[in-house]
């Protein structure tokens, strides 16, 4: 959700009346906005680098206010202000329209160069406006926001903003070779490359993350004035040239970009009344909720046969796609918290998910049987299921994750045995013997599954002790076959544990677990290789069994 | 040291002594409390081989009232042989006697006596034998002179059985330290349930309660169509960057997708359709099949919605999930890469956003959350969307505690769900609330393999509704 920090005596000079703290975060509310934080550039300062640092910093009030994610038009103070002031009926709802200027239309040339690397861009200018210091800053600002935001970081959309007066038009985008680029960056007294450039941003804090964007393309894009001088090359850094100042008069903005849907225009929809009364629980009459619309920047009057409701949405409200998002407006302006609660009629007998149910009843036993529950990780390392298992990460069936931050999130487990003996580790200061258990999902690859992939329902237990107590945890798994009505024979349903071998137990200290009529899982002492590399000091029995045939 | 004296006086004795000392009767003869005597014991053995004893135990026995008069007069059987005349006596008149009744099938099993039933005046009983010896009446006299273990324990267990003798405890008139009831016990040994768990559990049963029935969640391997697609989040959706989400190199992509309904998905977001304009983009299908670890259960949800729209005629639903979901974010104190996500869901014609309030209501009532608040708010699959927030006691403020809305119709109506049916739906994360109701700061102390073991030891019960708010520890004092 982008925060947008106003400063507080501006919003209500411009809002026209003060507010208390608390009044206006009820405003905030009710609008759908959240008064996130009452700060200053002082304490900001303070906070992030010392008190020191923070001396003669300014300790005007700053206003951090949450806007969702789908609401553009309110990410500066001039947005908010609006869609306060028409929210509380102050102002109507602006009208906006493209005004043709006295003289020549400016022009922005495509060429196909553009094609392959960001084939899109608009451009529009800003006539005979006047900035001020607040102004120009919030102007910056709300040109980042968007970027960060519905230009998802410059690389759907990138926008360039430019001192008209210091340009001469036509204007051309196009693109060319890196090295064919040479100009004076933006705050630069100097020309580069655009190679030069690239190389040079990748130490700037700023600049670096939109680097990928165009670093490894053949050409780059950029745009001239018919005299040739650079405006910008998106979606990285504009040229210093045509820079705006706060004596800006004109500005000319260009975006480029990689899709090209939305249009700037009006649009009108028909929604029936009865439908919004009927989504949202209330009964209020046609003309009532036009008024509530056109609280919400929709302009909106009641035509036809007095039920339905035409609705004008204005270009700033992209968001508004379907009837619902009309509905939503509708429910705001009246107040959530006005909305008369109800209970469903629904009628349903509830049922648990079996694997679920099964899982919930063993947990109580394990615990009874002395067994304490951990609650490890689903993604692990790929050592954590393989070399430190001795065992071959080709060899597990493993699932991988391509785009991990770190190695603890390399896979998905393959086994439990992992996160309960790294629990161990980090809790060998507690009193032996330690006895866990977990009942939790794993996953393997399975071509059989719509998604080629699957999770077992597995139970695992370690008895980590100064013995081995191989005892202890075939004990246990004799009562968990004993809880699940499970008898001590081979044959006709029953359970049976065979010597058998693994690379994670001492040899001859290994049993594989039969039931059921099929390999259910193992048991056994586990190896002192394995005991060491996931640092502990003590001998190590464990027990892990797929639960799902006894469902 | 308290024991000095009697230490020393012990080991002396023990070194005249031979073959041990009884401490009981060490401490009569020095005239101290058996209890100093042990306690100089237990000195003595604490400094490691000096000394070695062991424990020992004495019984002592006593006659009750009837083997007191037995010792004296004889057992009833005897009695019963000795008033017994050479010419016999009336088996009637024999039972009147006061030890008749006992003794009489005593002194039979014991062949002392017979019966002759048929003398003319009724049964008349006569002796076998000359004289007996009182076998009872001996045992009982060596009790009553000290004397209880020449008996052998069965002997001595059959005179209790005929409540002649009692066993006395020898500690019964014995003064003893006073306990100390500030002192704690001692904790039974026991295993425990993870405290997030015990929190899910109560999670499960309101929604049981509540007639919600559970969704299947145990696939944490999804396809963005499911993850997505199918919620009708737009593929160029911030929250579909690797930033934010696992994606999977092996296994990539997805084997199959519902051929039909990705169709009428991918139409509902290129083009528009069922009253929407649509994304009005290139929708692709490389992009539905990448696999991902499921960022959200919604994607179960869908999965579960999709199902019903199967079913005809429509049958309204509730269901509820519990489960794992993954984001490849940045971890701090409170945040990790996966967690656990709690959704509830309702799908019934004509459901309303005060329906959702509704249900929400009675939802965190069951939590023990009564003061309540809705705020807008923007989520890309429903519409409209309501946080709710509830009143911190402790914080004094507003806090979020849950995310809700009515699905949207994009999303709806491509799974062939009746145009009229509404799904109301709410979400929120198990380990928030549980991190407030056991007063952790750190996520990692509760999840995951760092956890405190002791902090799983001492958690105690989850009740949500009964929350007599979180554990003084030190770490939140």
């Amino acid at each position: 959700m982008p925060t947008v920090s106003v400063k507080r005596d501006l919003l209500f000079q411009a809002l026209g009346r003060t507010y208390t703290n608390e009044e206006f975060d009820e405003l905030c509310f009710e609008f759908g906005l959240e008064l996130d934080e009452i700060t200053s550039e002082k304490e900001i300062i303070s906070k992030e680098q010392g008190n020191k640092k923070a001396q003669g910093a300014s300790d005007v009030v700053l206003y951090k206010i949450d806007v969702p994610a789908n609401r553009y038009d309110l990410l500066c103070l001039e947005g908010l202000v609006r869609g306060l002031q028409v929210f509380k009926e102050r102002i109507k709802a602006p009208v906006y329209k493209r005004v043709t200027p006295n003289g020549e239309i400016q022009k922005l040339i495509i060429t196909e160069e553009t094609a392959k690397i960001r084939p899109y861009a608009v451009a529009a200018v800003l006539r005979n406006i006047k900035f001020t210091k607040d102004r120009y800053d919030s102007f910056i600002e709300l040109q980042e926001k968007l970027h960060q935001n519905i230009c998802r970081k410059r690389a759907l959309v990138a926008i360039g903003t430019h001192d008209l007066d210091t340009l001469s038009g036509p204007f051309t985008y196009t693109a060319k070779r890196p090295s064919d680029i040479k100009f004076k960056p933006l705050n630069k007294t100097k020309e580069y490359t655009a190679c030069e450039l690239m190389n040079m941003y990748k130490t700037d804090n700023h600049l670096k993350h939109y680097l990928h964007i165009i670093e490894n393309k053949p050409l780059y894009p950029v745009i001239y004035d018919s005299n040739g001088v650079i405006l910008s090359m998106p979606p990285i850094i504009n040229g210093n040239h045509s820079k705006i100042t706060v004596n800006t008069r004109n500005v000319f903005i260009e975006c480029t970009g990689t899709d090209f849907t939305k249009e700037l225009a009006y649009r009108k929809e028909i929604v029936r009344a009865d439908l919004i009364n009927k989504k949202v629980g209330i009964r209020e009459t046609p003309e009532n909720i036009a008024k509530l619309l056109t609280r919400m920047h929709l302009k909106s009057e009641v035509i036809g046969d007095g039920n339905q409701i035409e609705i004008e949405i204005p270009p700033t409200r992209a968001d508004i796609i379907h009837a619902c998002d009309i509905v939503e407006d509708a429910a705001i302006a009246y107040g959530y918290n006005n909305i008369q609660l109800a209970l469903p009629k629904t009628y349903t007998i509830a049922n648990q998910f079996p694997l679920n149910k099964l899982t919930e009843l063993l947990r109580y036993d394990m615990a009874a049987a002395g067994f304490t529950e951990a609650l490890t990780f689903a993604l692990c390392s790929q050592e954590d299921i393989a070399d430190k298992l001795g065992l071959d990460i080709s060899a597990t069936k493993a699932v991988h994750i391509s785009n991990p931050k770190t190695a603890e999130f390399q896979v998905a487990r393959t086994t439990l045995l992992p996160g309960l003996l790294k629990t161990i580790a980090a809790n060998r200061k507690m009193p032996l013997p330690l006895k866990l258990f977990e009942i939790s999902d794993i996953v393997v690859k399975d071509s059989s599954r719509d998604v080629g992939a699957r999770n077992h329902r597995h139970l695992c237990a370690v008895y980590y002790n100064r013995n081995p107590g191989f005892e202890i945890i075939h004990g246990l798994l004799d009562r968990i076959m004993q809880l699940l009505s499970v008898p001590p024979r081979e044959k006709k349903g029953g359970y049976v544990i065979k010597a058998s071998e693994g690379p994670a137990f001492f040899p001859g200290r290994c049993a594989e677990i039969f039931a059921r009529g099929q390999s259910i899982g193992k048991l056994g002492v586990l190896h002192p290789d394995v005991i060491t590399k996931f640092e502990l000091t003590m001998p190590c029995s464990s027990l892990e069994i797929n639960i799902e045939p006894f469902l | 040291m308290a024991d000095g004296p009697v230490a020393e006086v012990l080991l002396r004795q023990l070194a005249a002594a031979d073959g041990g000392l009884d401490s009981a009767e060490l401490a009569a003869k020095l005239g101290v409390e058996h209890q100093a005597v042990v306690g100089a014991v237990k000195s003595l053995q604490a400094l490691g081989e000096i000394i070695e004893a062991e424990l020992r135990s004495t019984k002592r026995w006593e006659l009750t009232a009837e083997g007191e008069e037995i010792a004296q007069e004889g057992s009833h059987e005897a009695r019963v042989f000795h008033s017994i005349p050479p010419k016999g006596l009336a088996q009637s008149e024999l039972m009147r006697l006061p030890s008749g009744k006992v003794g009489f099938s005593k002194a039979m099993s014991n062949k002392w006596i017979r019966v002759d039933k048929s003398a003319a005046d009724g049964p008349r009983v006569f002796r076998v034998a000359d004289s007996v010896e009182d076998e009872v009446q001996r045992r009982l006299q060596l009790v009553q002179g000290g004397q209880a273990e020449k008996l052998g324990e069965k002997e001595r267990s059959e005179l209790r059985k005929r409540k002649l003798l009692t066993e006395v405890g020898s500690w019964r008139d014995r003064p003893f330290k006073p306990y100390n009831f500030l002192a704690h016990g001692v904790l039974p040994d026991s295993g425990h349930l993870h405290p997030l768990l015990k929190v899910r559990t109560q999670f499960r049963q309101i929604f049981l309660e509540m007639g919600f029935t559970e969704m299947p969640t145990d696939n944490y391997i999804e396809s963005s169509f499911w993850n997505f697609d199918a919620l009708f989040q737009p593929q160029q959706h911030p929250a579909r960057d690797q930033h934010d989400t696992f994606f999977l190199r092996d296994p990539a992509e997805a084997l199959q997708l519902p051929a039909d309904y990705v169709q009428r998905v991918k139409r509902t977001h290129s083009q528009g359709g069922y009253g929407s304009q649509g994304y009005k983009y290139n929708w692709k299908l490389e992009e539905a099949r990448k696999t991902v670890l499921r960022t959200h259960t919604t994607s179960a949800s869908a999965r579960a919605l999709y199902r019903l729209a199967q079913k005809k005629p429509f049958t309204p639903a509730k269901y509820f999930s519990i489960d794992r979901v993954f984001r490849n974010e940045t971890l701090d104190a409170t945040h990790l890469a996966e967690f656990h996500q709690i959704e509830g869901v309702v799908a019934d014609h004509g459901l309303t956003l005060g329906h959702l309030m509704g249900v929400l209501r009675e939802f965190f009532t069951k939590l023990g959350i009564t003061q309540l608040r809705f705020k807008p708010a923007y989520n890309p699959y429903t519409e409209p969307s309501m946080e709710v927030f509830s009143y911190h006691q402790g914080l004094k403020k507003w806090v979020e505690v849950g995310n809700s809305g009515l699905f949207r119709p994009e999303m709806l109506l491509p799974m062939g769900l009746p145009e009229n049916v509404s799904v109301i739906a709410w979400g929120l994360s198990l380990e928030r609330p549980t991190m407030i109701k056991y007063g952790i700061n750190n996520i990692r102390e509760l999840v995951g393999h760092k956890v405190n073991l002791q902090m799983v030891y001492d958690s105690p019960l989850c009740r949500l509704d009964a929350d007599p708010g979180p554990p003084r520890t030190q770490g939140t004092a």
